[in-house]
């Protein structure tokens, strides 16, 4: 669809400037920002500390399609001190969140593992609540290779 | 969202160290350690869900005949199926032709179990394949001697060497001369299918050679062979021979 | 029915710490994929997964569709009383799956 007049187009003229935008693409405005508010969203109005969270996952990763990761978070798993929860979140993929848990003293050992999907290479954050109502985090840089080959 | 494919080789990637002698290597060298991890624990390989599957299904009695595949190799399928994947493809007589583990697998449910085919590369059959390709699993590849096979092992040769695709390269461009160098981000493999069918991270999912082979072809801008094509077949004979005596390792996990 | 792979021991002491490993398969849907004709694939991902021992739910994941196709969940709990624990995974398009374990604890 043309903005020009007709009689513009019938000389071939090139149609400079779009009359109208095209649609955003689905990549968040700010992708540094949105991943704080996601680990604000789970800490809530507590502070969060760097510290006694472990996120184990591979600097280079062969495939972002599967990628092992391990959280464990520096706990005696007591009544009186436990991990309460431990939320994973990314950078850069489509959507923030990639999963949480809801851990219980009688997990026995603060420790969790999953493989999650990385769209590209970029920043991966475990945060942890704990029983006394203190935030604890990880962030982790990870590189991701894509495949050279398109299949389809 | 489109990817550029990247022709250009980019220096030499560091290959896995060289013991002398046999300089063939598998794809499972090629990989990080945490996808490797994935392979050797078989409560962790996602491709052993498939093997599970296909012990199920290897009970499950079929077709008119009303038998299942333990009814008539009775003493089980660790028992009677080790060793099989690792001399396929094989030759078929009565169609005068080689054929893969699931044409075979086929092939007994038409005339045994009086059973219709099951679809290439559909779960059931990839299950079936899985769950015989495994009780090979630490055994060497063993290319059957058959001479019925020469010609057909040929042709895979002529298929593996020659240019197709819009990107004019063929398997042995980027497999033998290019293999441990970079594609990309990732290290080209030298390509032996030690196991098969594998649980690759890129299809989240469990596939056959064939699949593999056709997805090379359509990377390369060609038009890929159907699935069963008498040059797939042939591919998989001369790529059999061609990595014989690597172990097998089904089900496998890669990138 | 899914298919499952679970890792678990059957026995334990009391008070020792068991690690229970998971795998189930499910292609994990994202809803962001489109088909070779250019339509959405509708999201369709397993979204919750739970462990109850006995009666006592002692651990539970909220899943989103960054977790990989075919998911791997491992944890532990405490060994206390012999008895059963149920693994449930439940996702989209009214997907359930449950699967029990059962536990002697010496």
């Amino acid at each position: 669809m043309s903005v020009l007049p007709v009689s513009l187009e019938r000389r071939h003229v090139l149609v400079i400037g779009a009359a109208w935008a095209l649609p955003a693409a689905a990549q968040p405005a700010d992708p540094v920002h949105d991943l704080e508010a996601a680990v604000r969203g789970f800490a809530g109005s507590a502070p969060v500390r760097q510290g006694r969270v472990t996120l184990d996952i591979a600097p280079l990763v062969d495939n972002g399609n599967t990628v092992p990761v391990s959280v464990t978070v520096d706990s005696p798993m007591t009544e009186q001190d436990h991990v309460q929860a431990i939320a994973v979140f990314n950078e850069r993929n489509p959507q923030r969140d990639v999963a949480s848990f809801v851990l219980t003293p009688r997990c026995g050992r603060a420790r969790v593992d999953t493989r999650i999907r990385l769209a590209t290479s970029q920043k991966l954050v475990a945060v942890a609540r704990l029983s006394d109502g203190s935030v604890w985090s990880h962030t982790v840089d990870v590189v991701v290779t894509l495949a050279a080959c398109i299949e389809s | 969202m489109k990817r550029l494919v990247w022709v250009v080789l980019v220096g030499a990637g560091a290959a896995a160290a060289q013991p002398s002698g046999d300089p063939r290597r598998s794809g499972f060298d090629f990989m990080g350690a945490a996808t490797q991890a994935m392979q050797a624990d078989d409560m962790q390989n996602p491709g052993m869900l498939w093997v599970a599957e296909g012990a199920a299904l290897w009970q499950r009695k079929e077709g008119r005949s009303d038998r299942s595949c333990a009814d008539c190799h009775e003493a089980g399928a660790a028992p009677a199926m080790r060793g099989v994947a690792a001399r396929y493809p094989a030759f078929d007589a009565p169609s005068r032709q080689p054929v893969n583990l699931q044409q075979r697998i086929n092939l007994c449910r038409e005339r045994r179990q009086h059973a219709a085919a099951l679809p290439l590369e559909s779960r059931e059959l990839l299950s079936l394949e899985s769950h015989v390709a495994h009780q090979s699993r630490g055994l060497s590849i063993t290319p059957s001697t058959d001479e019925r096979l020469r010609p057909f092992r040929a042709l895979g040769q002529a298929l593996y060497e020659q240019r197709i695709g819009q990107l004019h390269l063929s398997c042995r461009q980027c497999h033998d001369d290019h293999a441990g160098q970079r594609l990309g981000g990732s290290t080209l493999p030298q390509a032996h299918p030690t196991g098969y069918p594998v649980y690759r991270l890129e299809w989240q999912g469990l596939g056959s050679l064939q699949r593999r082979l056709r997805g090379c072809m359509t990377g390369v801008r060609a038009e890929p062979f159907p699935y069963g094509a008498q040059e797939l077949v042939a591919l998989e004979l001369y790529l059999a021979a061609r990595a014989g005596g690597m172990r097998i390792e089904t089900p496998a996990v890669r990138p | 029915m899914a298919r499952t792979l679970i890792t678990a021991p059957r026995t334990a002491r009391r008070g020792e710490v068991i690690e229970i490993r998971t795998l189930i398969a499910h292609a994990m849907e994202t809803g962001l994929r489109v088909d070779a004709e250019g339509r959405k694939l509708p999201r369709d991902i397993i979204h919750r997964f739970t462990c109850r021992y006995g009666d006592e739910l002692v651990f539970s994941a909220e899943l989103f569709a960054a977790v990989a196709a075919n998911p791997y969940i491992a944890f532990s709990t405490v060994a206390t009383a012999s008895g059963t624990l149920s693994l449930t995974w439940e996702g989209d398009n009214g997907f359930a799956h449950t699967e029990t374990l059962a536990l002697t604890v010496t």
